[in-house]
């Protein structure tokens, strides 16, 4: 589906050794509550994990429901950050498919 | 909460590539985010009774102009704080979102989440293996022609 | 039974305490309204919109259609390929089409003459989220940020389809009797909680017109102006335009020229 392939925006910011990440995400994350115009169901679609990597170390699980609004956005701030290090964050949705982006800091 | 651990040993796994990316979705909390009420959350959580703390912070708006996105920030100045997850009293499913905090993580989050009607929203706090939260009631509101 | 002095002290106490009554209300509503205000400048920092936005850019550059050619020699009306302002100065007339065209029916003649799609593939699924046309749309608007609207509206077409759009803005019909000024006719008004922009003062015109496209949360996508205009005009329980119509872009000449000298800063972010 090709709003999967939307790569995820993702901005950092630097102070001292703290990294704030901000990230909006593509994807529908349907509730599976919706009505479509026919009047049929939309099937639940949404991120269901989200891992964060900075270096060789997780820095951040998530673990979402469909309440996570449509075209998540998420930010957090993590230590012992250095510029021109690179963040990861991968996503794993409902129906197996996955994304992986990086960022590095700036 | 157990299956924060499971998930933190899962990530580390599958960021050693022992992992195939589809086990990971077996270990989301379905239980979890199955509750259909607070008490029934927090039991399925294990957080018991938890106490309110002035040292879990959560900003929202007063009123969210659209349920579709309420923005939510919540910091946690409590120490060890090793996960933060987020409740929503009167969504289907209580339990919105939950994140496991690494040593060297600031406890903070923000995020946005879909609110069904106005209700209270809970951040709920694990520290020291003892569970906190913060509440805030947030309205919502209905647009103007209809939409 | 009250003597006539007593009755106007009554009155003008009635009338002070009614007063204080709908200050107080009013507070409340300015306090929830900037409220409002202040969140939404903060999911605008972080922008969904921003997603199609990198979207449009790819699909801009990708050569597509049968002809498998880019939009990068597409002619917005400043030059082929020319994207910087080209948003802030549509709709305007083009020669090779004859036509008054707002940005979507220029990238779909683009997507015709260069790409050589049909009509019909050209707008297929424009409606849907994430679609072509969505992002297209929020990529060029995005590169006249900074820059005045300036739609002067002097070229004969362009002067008829600002006179249609006047004459269709303020025209009563439909089952509710409504016309656009029938609610978009004065400054702070709302509906519920959901604010209602004034089109009558170039000010309000500026206000409005500058934030879009942008992006809906309560669509979850990036909407365009005419899209919008589309769906308000449902509301009114008119019948809906036709997408690419002259009506709906009259409509657009008239708002735009309205708001002539606002500076753009699409996409923006809506409820």
């Amino acid at each position: 589906m090709a709003i999967s392939s939307n790569p995820m925006r993702i901005r950092t910011k630097l102070e001292g050794d703290v990294c704030q990440v901000r990230v909006l995400m593509s994807h529908p994350m349907e509730t599976g509550l919706r009505k479509d115009p026919l009047g049929e169901l939309i099937p639940a679609y949404f991120i269901q994990l989200v891992t964060v990597r900075y270096r060789d170390r997780v820095v951040l699980t998530a673990q979402w429901g469909p309440a996570v609004s449509r075209n998540p956005y998420l930010s957090f701030k993590f230590q012992s950050a250095a510029k021109g290090e690179k963040v990861t964050i991968d996503w794993l949705d409902s129906k197996g498919d996955t994304r992986s982006d990086s960022a590095v800091i700036e | 909460m157990r299956s924060s651990s499971v998930v933190a040993l899962v990530s580390l796994m599958a960021s050693a590539g022992l992992l195939p990316s589809y086990a990971l979705a077996e270990t989301w909390n379905k239980a979890g985010f199955d509750a259909k009420s607070l008490d029934e959350l927090l039991k399925t959580l294990g957080a018991g009774k938890p106490e309110q703390s002035d040292q879990v912070i959560l900003t929202a708006p007063e009123i969210a102009e659209n349920g579709a996105v309420v923005p939510l920030e919540i910091s946690s100045k409590l120490a060890n704080t090793d996960s933060i997850a987020i409740l929503i009293e009167k969504n289907p499913n209580t339990l919105a979102a939950s994140f496991v905090i690494s040593p060297g993580t600031v406890a903070y989050i923000q995020t946005r989440v879909k609110m069904a009607e106005t209700c209270n929203v809970y951040a709920l706090v694990k520290a020291s293996g003892k569970f906190y939260y913060a509440a805030k009631e947030i309205k919502v509101t209905i647009g103007g022609c209809g939409g | 039974m009250t003597g006539p002095r007593t009755q106007s002290h009554l009155t003008v106490l009635l009338a002070a305490f009614a007063l204080t009554l709908a200050a107080g209300v009013f507070a409340q509503d300015n306090r929830a309204l900037e409220d409002m205000q202040k969140f939404r400048d903060i999911l605008r920092e972080d922008n969904p919109a921003e997603l199609s936005e990198a979207r449009g850019e790819q699909l801009w550059a990708a050569p597509r259609g049968p002809n498998k050619v880019s939009l990068q020699q597409c002619d917005l009306g400043q030059g082929p390929g020319e994207l910087k302002g080209a948003y802030a100065k549509l709709p305007k007339y083009f020669a090779d089409t004859e036509r008054v065209e707002d940005i979507e029916s220029r990238l779909v003649t683009c997507m015709q003459q260069l790409q050589g799609m049909s009509r019909a593939q050209a707008i297929d699924g424009w409606y849907k989220p994430n679609s072509d046309l969505e992002s297209l749309v929020t990529y060029v608007a995005a590169k006249s940020k900074g820059i005045k609207i300036d739609v002067p509206a002097a070229h004969p077409k362009e002067a008829e389809m600002y006179a249609v759009g006047q004459a269709l803005f303020f025209r009563r019909s439909g089952p509710l009797d409504f016309s656009c000024a029938t609610c978009h006719s004065e400054e702070e008004r709302r509906i519920r909680l959901q604010e209602v922009p004034d089109f009558l003062t170039s000010a309000g015109a500026r206000n409005t017109m500058t934030q879009w496209p942008a992006y809906r949360l309560s669509q979850g996508a990036v909407w365009t102006m005419e899209r919008r205009l589309i769906d308000c005009i449902r509301q009114m329980r008119w019948p809906e335009p036709g997408y690419l119509s002259d009506a709906i872009i009259a409509l657009q000449v008239y708002l735009q020229k309205q708001a002539n000298g606002g500076v753009m800063d699409a996409p923006g972010l809506k409820r």
